[in-house]
């Protein structure tokens, strides 16, 4: 409940600042994790704004969506069809994406929504496994099927192409192409100005009331209150934030493809939400940067690099450290993946940031609740 | 007619295994109230137990054959799997037998993990969320799939059903239709008998034994039963087993009509949830009922008839049946109330 003694408008402006300041520095600080690269940047970026989405349903009202990658994929798709109608120009693209995205999540939403508990979560699956099966078999015509769709240099592009044989197949904002850097900072911005909406949403009226359905939802109907227009504004935010985020997906690469819908792609950013805090501002964030990274960096490791890494051992001891090791990296991350996870479950059910936060008590003793908040903000903007 | 009839056989041992993963998971919910993410997993370390005992029994010695030559004038190489060069005939029929014998050898591994699953795990998170529920046993099935994966590799691993019931049956000719009217694999058809056997066995041990009566008492009320002096937790952590020892058993016998890999589990994990939500959280009888049902409806929809007619009704009539029921039964077929609501 700690956001809520502290809504004034001067700390969360601080607070965006870092943030915008910390995101935008990203390629300096980076640099020693080795993670610099645009293309890494860019999926923090895009899986930082879909975790963020998802944690206002989860996180902030407390329903489990086990199908949040559907609007991902229907943003994909979306954005990729305004590249092929209108043109390269990503605002329209990323426009035409929140609000199909949003139209879906409401209709899904205004079904899936009767139910509470383990019922809505099955709902929200059926429903996504369902779109990814029809766009991977009956939908062919919109959605090419298990090729994937992409801008062709055929596409009719009203405003750009039209046709021609020339002319860029990359999203390019007047001109500026959305590849390496400028597509990150393209990201990069989209993602403060939605965490700032985020920001908003949480410290809102609007806010609070999610929080009351989330903390209980029979007491605040016998306040004669009716949660579910709440529960499923929160639905379609959270589904237009994804949309979104699949939006620059196809921004940064113009492909859209059905298995970035499947149930594995929806439980990913679960996992991501629940890994940095549900609940919390940042958080999301942390853990799909976190899960991201590890899935980058961790599975491109071999054994050459291993070998690198335990030079120092002498032979015998090397080799079975790096035999050992490489049961976790490379093409075995997903261990790692798994064993963080449950650990995380376990011991640290508030995620990276009760961690963190923890462990700013620990180091900087009880101060003044304000100082501690700022401290914590310090600590998860240092941890990125 | 025979084709009506042939759809519903090829239905029931897909709704065979589908209702065993169910009942094992209804079980689970039905007495801890923890929702098991991991039970797809469970289900493939059941399919490698006997892909490990398949293993083990195919190790093959090799000898020299001075008789035989190669053309490059070296003498050939013998190579005979062991079992058949020490037993001979029996070891021959043990190697023909083996999934089948793999039970044997599953039922006291699943056991054991089942235990240790919910002693070592499980059990803290009796009184967590259901989320923290989902997403630990979710983070366990990840391990679970990589030590496998690590152990076996990644590709599927064919494994024979034994030959006497390898070919198909003439079933048509048994309810009177015209000879290979329809004509139905033997194993499925074992399949089919095993998971019914199954299943009766398990309604059978909770309804007619002791033990049974105190679980089934547990289930509806853990305090009393517990104030009665009866330890209520050893009990159910054997009922965890003995669900484990379930869904381990399904995937053995699936082992011939699937050839296992390491992402099976979560294939049938998805489709034993929706299964379990449409027969209701909770009730053993609505998750078998849904189970068979399910994989009927599913076999239905593969038929060219009705795919020309609807494209795609094949991927989607589960979860378009599972949406269905639960927007017009909020508590599935034959749920409880107040089971998992909010």
């Amino acid at each position: 409940m700690d956001f809520l003694d502290k809504d004034n408008l001067q700390n969360d402006l601080i607070l965006i600042a870092i943030f915008a300041v910390a995101i935008l520095t990203m390629p300096i600080w980076l640099e020693p994790f080795g993670a610099s690269y645009p293309d890494l940047m860019q999926k923090f970026a895009i899986f930082g704004i879909f975790a963020t989405g998802f944690n206002i349903l989860f996180g902030l009202t407390g329903y489990l969506s086990f199908g949040h990658a559907a609007f991902l994929g229907v943003g994909s798709y979306t954005a990729v069809w305004s590249f092929k109608l209108l043109g390269m120009n990503p605002i329209p693209a990323l426009i035409a994406a929140v609000i199909i995205a949003g139209v879906f999540a409401l209709v899904i939403g205004f079904l899936s929504l009767r139910r509470t508990g383990i019922y809505f979560s099955i709902l929200t699956l059926a429903f996504a496994q369902m779109c990814y099966n029809l766009a991977y078999s009956v939908l062919t015509p919109i959605t090419n099927g298990e090729t994937g769709l992409r801008v062709l240099r055929s596409d009719p592009r009203i405003f750009d192409g039209n046709g021609s044989d020339t002319g860029p197949l990359v999203a390019s904002l007047f001109g500026i192409e959305m590849t390496g850097m400028a597509g990150f900072y393209f990201c990069a911005v989209v993602l403060i100005l939605v965490s700032w909406l985020a920001i908003m949403i949480f410290r809102s009226p609007f806010g609070l009331m999610l929080k009351a359905v989330k903390t209980n939802q029979n007491r605040m109907g016998y306040t004669g209150l009716n949660t579910r227009p709440y529960a499923l504004a929160a639905f379609v935010i959270s589904g237009m934030y994804a949309g979104l985020a699949g939006a620059l997906m196809c921004i940064t690469d113009p492909l859209a493809g059905a298995e970035r819908m499947q149930w594995t792609a929806s439980g990913e950013v679960v996992l991501m939400t629940i890994l940095g805090g549900a609940g919390t501002l940042m958080g999301p964030m942390l853990g799909a940067a976190l899960i991201k990274y590890f899935e980058n960096i961790f599975s491109a490791f071999n054994e050459q690099t291993l070998e690198h890494v335990f030079s120092f051992m002498p032979e015998g001891m090397r080799d079975a450290t790096v035999s050992l090791a490489g049961l976790f990296v490379g093409e075995g991350w997903h261990l790692t993946l798994g064993l963080m996870f449950m650990i995380v479950v376990i011991f640290l059910p508030g995620g990276i940031i009760e961690g963190l936060r923890r462990l700013a008590k620990a180091v900087f003793g009880r101060k003044r609740p304000e100082q501690s908040h700022a401290a914590r903000d310090d600590a998860a903007q240092t941890a990125r | 007619m025979d084709q009506i009839l042939l759809q519903i056989l090829n239905g029931l041992d897909k709704g065979g295994a589908y209702a065993l993963i169910a009942l094992g998971l209804t079980l689970i919910f039905g007495t801890l109230g923890v929702v098991n993410f991991a039970h797809g997993a469970l289900f493939m370390l059941g399919a490698f137990c006997a892909v490990g005992l398949y293993q083990l029994l195919t190790l093959e010695m090799v000898s020299i054959d001075p008789n035989n030559m190669t053309p490059w004038g070296t003498p050939a190489e013998i190579r005979q799997p062991y079992i058949e060069a020490w037993f001979g005939e029996a070891g021959s029929t043990m190697l023909n037998f083996a999934v089948p014998l793999s039970i044997l050898v599953a039922i006291p591994i699943m056991l054991v993990i089942g235990i240790v699953m919910e002693r070592g795990l499980v059990k803290h998170f009796y009184r967590r969320p259901h989320a923290e529920q989902i997403l630990v046993t979710f983070g366990l099935a990840i391990v679970l799939q990589e030590i496998i994966k690590v152990w076996f590799g990644a590709n599927p691993i064919p494994i024979p059903a034994p030959e006497a019931v390898s070919g198909s049956a003439d079933i048509g000719s048994w309810f009177g239709f015209a000879e290979n009217a329809i004509s139905y694999p033997w194993w499925r058809l074992v399949y089919l008998l095993f998971s019914v056997a199954v299943i009766c066995a398990v309604f059978a041990f909770l309804q007619f034994t002791t033990f049974g009566m105190v679980v089934r008492a547990g289930m509806a009320d853990r305090e009393t039963v517990g104030l009665l002096g009866i330890d209520i937790d050893k009990r159910f952590t054997i009922m965890f087993g003995i669900a484990a020892v379930v869904a381990g058993l399904a995937g053995v016998m699936y082992t011939p009509i699937l050839p296992p890999d390491y992402h099976m589990g979560m294939d049938f994990l998805v489709l034993s949830f929706v299964v379990v939500v449409v027969g209701g959280m909770g009730s053993l009888t609505g998750a078998v009922a849904a189970g068979f049902l399910l994989g009927i409806l599913q076999s239905f929809a593969s038929m060219t008839e009705i795919k020309s007619i609807f494209p795609g009704i094949d991927q989607i009539i589960i979860y378009l049946v599972a949406v269905a029921i639960l927007l017009v039964r909020p508590r599935g077929l034959m749920g409880r109330k107040g089971v998992m609501e909010g």
